[in-house]
């Protein structure tokens, strides 16, 4: 079956994308560079109180670890997009996003002042009516974050590669909503955020 | 059951109805807060009775909801060892300000809930520490159970159902408090225990058995919600959410430790050493002119 290619769009490094998925539509995310993370959050189109809920995904297959096969659910447990194929695993359910709060936390309060994902995803957000309240922890596409035996975890170097990709199919109408991670703090995305590239197929 | 000895009386009319409804008052079941908290009647021998400012069992299905001062101690206990109590705090004055989960572990470096542990908001505070934990069996990254899972296992997941959701609970308890759907992250859940295989794979760990009980301090005011559901990974067929016990006392002493660094059993990392200044921060800036906690003891940031 021939796809069409609806978009094909480069996010910057540090920048936030969005788009309204239609139900059966594809979205190829391409680590262009490698090592990038991409935070990402879905929402019901039409009823934005549904969206993705990192809680309810990982308690429904029983994991942590998000890879081909995987059902990204919404608060209620109902899906929201199906990962269709994937050459990296282990995306990231944990960690959620940075923030210039959090970042006071982590890594000391010099680090107030640095653009962050929350700032990405409120800017992108507004377009779409989303505020603070809509903003819920979020996938890491492409981001690594082990958790060790006695419980300690933490974000390490990413297993992905220049242009690895993975390929999500939207299972209703739904908004994508993404922080090309800016962080410069941690190994997310290796100390040096780098652009990625969005393809929408139908 | 006290008087409702129906066949005495008659509801037919006003006078009567109201007789037959008053009659009901003053039981003391399983289920039901105590007002006031100091009237409670089993207090713990280490929690002041007369310091009590909540005190309620919540049984298994069922929530609750309370706004808690600052320097408030908290107590949840599993009473009979099949609890789960999904727990969710917004800050009351500010209640676009909520329990993240993913900072909560993001933040310790550490995915399991214990002694020590701050339940961390989006913004950079903690919003209360666990001060004591006898159960060891909690969970940050399950959630509370859902409509769609809890009607695949159990048949129903609504509130009025037999076998209720937790997020339908805690949801219910934030509606109270003017919030909307938009408004419920995720909460973390107490006394039933989540480990994490190698491979990612989520394993239950269960209960620890009647009585365990788990004391958080309150660092900043909040609207605390508690719901009593079966966790999402229960292995249990049967809904058998038990009753959990929730005492609440003034406990400005313990906070003071916690600022100060003196809290007995309490390890501090530099990651929470910042929360609990930040914490601090916005409660003088709030508060200028109310007596903080001694900070001397903050310790620089690095």
């Amino acid at each position: 079956m021939t796809q069409t290619v609806i978009a094909d769009e480069t996010v910057p490094a540090r920048a936030a994308w969005s788009r309204v998925l239609r139900a059966g539509q594809t979205l190829t995310i391409v680590d262009l560079e490698g090592n990038q993370a991409v935070d990402t959050l879905f929402y019901d189109a039409h009823d934005t109180t549904r969206r993705y809920s990192a809680p309810a995904t990982v308690a429904a297959q029983g994991s942590i670890f998000l890879t081909t096969g995987s059902v990204l659910r919404d608060d209620a447990g109902e899906p929201l997009v199906t990962i269709t194929a994937d050459e990296v695993g282990n995306h990231d359910t944990l960690g959620g996003a940075c923030s210039q709060e959090s970042n006071t936390l982590r890594y000391g309060h010099h680090t107030r002042h640095q653009h962050a994902c929350v700032e990405n995803f409120l800017r992108e957000g507004a377009r779409h009516g989303l505020g603070k309240r809509d903003l819920v922890p979020n996938v890491n596409f492409f981001m690594n974050v082990p958790v060790d035996a006695d419980g300690t975890l933490g974000i390490v170097d990413g297993r992905s590669a220049p242009g690895k990709n993975l390929a999500l199919r939207a299972d209703r109408n739904v908004i994508v909503l993404v922080s090309n991670c800016p962080q410069i703090n941690n190994p997310c995305n290796g100390f040096d955020p780098t652009p990625v590239r969005m393809i929408v197929t139908a | 059951m006290t008087s409702t000895d129906t066949t005495a009386t008659t509801t037919a009319t006003t006078t009567a109805a109201r007789e037959h409804a008053r009659a009901q008052a003053g039981e003391i079941t399983d289920s039901m807060p105590v007002v006031p908290a100091t009237d409670w009647p089993h207090p713990p021998a280490d929690v002041p009775a007369d310091r009590l400012t909540w005190a309620e069992s919540i049984p298994g299905g069922r929530y609750t909801a309370v706004v808690l001062a600052r320097g408030t101690r908290i107590r949840l206990t599993d009473r009979d060892g099949t609890a789960c109590a999904p727990l969710m705090m917004w800050r009351a004055d500010a209640p676009w300000e909520r329990l993240n989960t993913a900072d909560t572990v993001k933040v310790p470096w550490q995915a399991y809930l214990g002694t020590g542990h701050p339940l961390l908001s989006d913004q950079g505070r903690v919003l209360a520490t666990i001060v004591a934990d006898g159960s060891g069996h909690h969970d940050a990254l399950c959630g509370a159970s859902t409509l769609a899972g809890n009607t695949a296992r159990y048949g129903a997941g609504s509130p009025e159902s037999d076998s209720p959701a937790g997020r339908e609970l805690l949801l219910l308890a934030g509606l109270k408090h003017g919030l909307a759907e938009r408004d419920l992250p995720h909460p973390v859940s107490f006394f039933h225990g989540v480990r994490v295989a190698g491979d990612g794979t989520l394993v239950s760990t269960g209960n620890a058995g009647p009585g365990a009980a788990v004391d958080l301090v309150v660092h900043l005011p909040v609207v605390l919600a508690v719901a009593v559901a079966d966790h999402p990974l229960d292995p249990s067929p049967d809904y058998h959410a038990g009753t959990v016990e929730l005492l609440a006392w003034s406990a400005p002493e313990d906070l003071d430790a916690l600022v100060a660094d003196t809290f007995p059993g309490v390890d501090q990392d530099q990651e929470y050493r910042r929360a609990l200044a930040n914490s601090e921060a916005a409660h003088r800036a709030a508060n200028p002119t109310s007596a903080a906690a001694p900070t001397g003891a903050l310790a620089p940031t690095s």
